[in-house]
């Protein structure tokens, strides 16, 4: 075993970049997809689910109903658009597009990269991973001491 | 810490410590591969790890265990043995480390007393356990995303269970570790012995009757900061204030710890942490002022934790941590460990070091050098590696950490333009003060009240 392998505690996950979350308040890389949550831009208590999967590149994008983006013709919409950016943002460019599966040169536009055409994707599971990732705001704090945290120093931040 | 209690810190091996860590990387790597895929060289491993407990209250388990689960009868009852044989061990470490510490600088040390026992915690601890179980089985490089998907479901459930918060938070950070590393069959290298130290400490934390703090009784006088130490993962953040307590009762100056810990999701990150914090106002107070805290009745561990009230705390006057680690750290008892919370992991003692130079990350102290933590400068927080190289005074906690001896700074001292210039972890605990940072913040929005905006408006629909 080599000496890093035998370290309590090392950096597993890249830390993220700030960015701001009004638009797009849920980003992720899971399940084989770039997914995420994009707020409404004239209904305050609408959003879109908007995807692409990872290696066939195919997107799709509805309201969490399931009622399909009409932003939708034969081209990315505009959550689209906004999700990868954020999402570039969040995780930078090389992390998005290794989990896409795309080849991104120097000064080229991730999304101009992808090829697929819209499939519908199922906005349930990523509209309630939204609403399971929102839960933990809503637990309350403690201050019994958590010791199982030392092995999780937080560390500078990516700026 | 003067250059010649440096110096008794890093006089050579202690014995022993290298033996047990050697079995401890034999059950290591026994996981990576999976229990139920142990070949000849490591079955013989995890028998050396039974044969080094054999003479221990746990020997009987342990050695039964490994006999079965070398059979391919990998039960819940023979991987909490093993759990326990691999804590054993390092909790042997960690009090020989300890030990050779209190002893280089002199510091006193309570001794542990049991506090009163009180009823186990109740909860949903069994589909934590199965999902451990699953783990062990298949090995940390036959790990996919459904595997870890189905963490999900028991992480849910403990975290509503205030008293389970430890697991929780633990489990929830060793599922984001796998998720992000998946499949974990194409990793170049695998982080054994981390992972191996969390699939453990969980195990144990998930049997009955081991999770939940009890106080040991209640403390009354005033507390002096010493420094903050943060400790974050993508939903999770805790913030443990160092300090010298100066009990009312006459009773010896001791150290102490406050703790604080909120949920929180991924994108939370940097100064914005400390708004999750912002229903203990006297605590952040203190830390964003230096003041010291006048405590009335504030449960207290055996573990010489204090579980903070903000409301049995009423901010004092101004207090300078280094003056406070100047005056009062020599001479103050430190608490005993917690018998569960023994691992090198834990150690992190406050120290004063004065009159050192600074070499990139190697700190000298009358021709003695100590290796100084610049990964473990909070983001929350306005430490950098700059003015840690330019300081020539720090409060920090010394720990064990791969292998040798470091510095974790909490405060500086530095000359900067031929300035003297102070910083603290916890300056920022009221927001940043440095306008910079400040306009950056301001400029990125607030993700706390964004967040908080969307989970009102759609989680109570």
């Amino acid at each position: 075993m080599t000496d890093w392998e035998r370290r309590s505690v090392v950096r597993v996950v890249p830390p993220l970049r700030p960015r701001k979350l009004a638009k797009v308040p849920f980003v992720e890389l899971a399940e084989g997809r770039l997914q995420g949550v994009v707020s409404s831009g004239s209904d305050i208590a609408r959003v879109y689910v908007s995807s692409i999967a990872a290696g066939t590149h195919t997107y799709s994008c509805g309201t969490n109903n399931n009622r399909p983006c009409g932003g939708l013709s034969g081209a990315p919409c505009k959550h689209l658009q906004a999700l990868v950016t954020e999402a570039v943002l969040q995780y930078g460019l090389d992390r998005v597009a290794r989990y896409l599966r795309v080849d991104v040169g120097e000064g080229e536009d991730l999304l101009s990269r992808l090829d697929g055409a819209p499939e519908r994707a199922p906005a349930a599971g990523v509209f309630s991973r939204f609403l399971r990732h929102l839960a933990y705001l809503e637990l309350p704090d403690t201050t019994e001491p958590i010791a199982e945290l030392q092995w999780f120093p937080a560390t500078r931040a990516v700026r | 810490m003067l250059g010649v209690q440096l110096a008794a810190l890093l006089d050579g091996e202690v014995p022993g410590v290298a033996e047990a860590l050697d079995l401890v990387d034999g059950f290591d790597d026994a996981l990576v591969h999976g229990l139920a895929r142990l070949d000849e060289e490591q079955a013989g491993r995890l028998a050396a790890l039974a044969g080094a407990l054999r003479d221990t209250p746990l020997g009987p388990a342990v050695g039964e265990a490994v006999e079965k689960i070398t059979a391919g009868s990998i039960g819940e009852q023979e991987l909490a043995a093993l759990a326990g044989a691999r804590t054993t061990l390092l909790g042997a470490v960690h009090d020989a480390r300890l030990a050779r510490f209190d002893a280089a600088l002199g510091r006193a040390r309570d001794t542990w007393e049991e506090p009163p026992a009180s009823p186990p915690v109740e909860g949903p601890l069994g589909a934590g356990r199965s999902w451990l179980q699953e783990l062990a089985i298949t090995g940390w490089r036959g790990v996919d995303h459904d595997l870890v998907s189905a963490a999900d479901q028991a992480v849910s459930a403990l975290l509503d269970e205030p008293a389970l918060r430890g697991p929780a938070v633990l489990l929830d950070g060793l599922a984001a570790e796998l998720r992000a590393s998946c499949p974990v069959a194409t990793m170049d290298r695998v982080p054994a012995r981390r992972w191996a130290d969390l699939w453990a400490r969980a195990l144990l934390l998930l049997q009955p009757g081991t999770s939940g703090t009890r106080p040991a009784g209640a403390v009354s006088g005033r507390l002096l900061p010493l420094g903050v130490d943060v400790h974050e993962h993508g939903t999770a953040v805790q913030i443990q204030v160092h300090g010298v307590l100066e009990p009312t009762d006459g009773s010896p100056t001791r150290l102490v710890r406050a703790s604080v810990a909120a949920a929180k999701v991924d994108t939370i990150v940097g100064p914005a942490v400390w708004r999750l914090l912002d229903g203990h106002p006297v605590l952040l107070k203190a830390l964003a002022e230096h003041r010291s805290v006048d405590l009335a009745e504030v449960p207290v561990t055996a573990g010489g934790d204090l579980i903070w009230q903000d409301d049995r705390a009423t901010p004092g006057e101004p207090a300078d941590p280094f003056a406070t680690a100047r005056l009062r750290l020599s001479d103050a008892l430190a608490p005993a460990v917690p018998p569960l919370e023994r691992h090198p992991v834990r150690i992190a003692e406050p120290v004063l070091v004065e009159g050192y130079t600074i070499d990139g990350d190697a700190l000298t102290l009358d021709g003695h050098t100590l290796a100084v933590d610049l990964e473990r400068l909070p983001g929350c927080g306005p430490l950098t590696p700059e003015l840690v190289a330019a300081s020539s005074t720090c409060v920090g906690l010394v720990r064990w950490e791969a292998g040798r001896w470091t510095l974790q700074p909490l405060a500086v001292q530095a000359t900067v333009k031929r300035k003297t210039v102070e910083a603290h972890g916890g300056d920022w605990a009221l927001g940043p003060t440095d306008p910079k940072v400040a306009k950056a913040e301001a400029k990125a929005g607030d993700a706390v009240a964004v967040l908080r905006e969307r989970a009102g408006r759609l989680l109570r629909r």
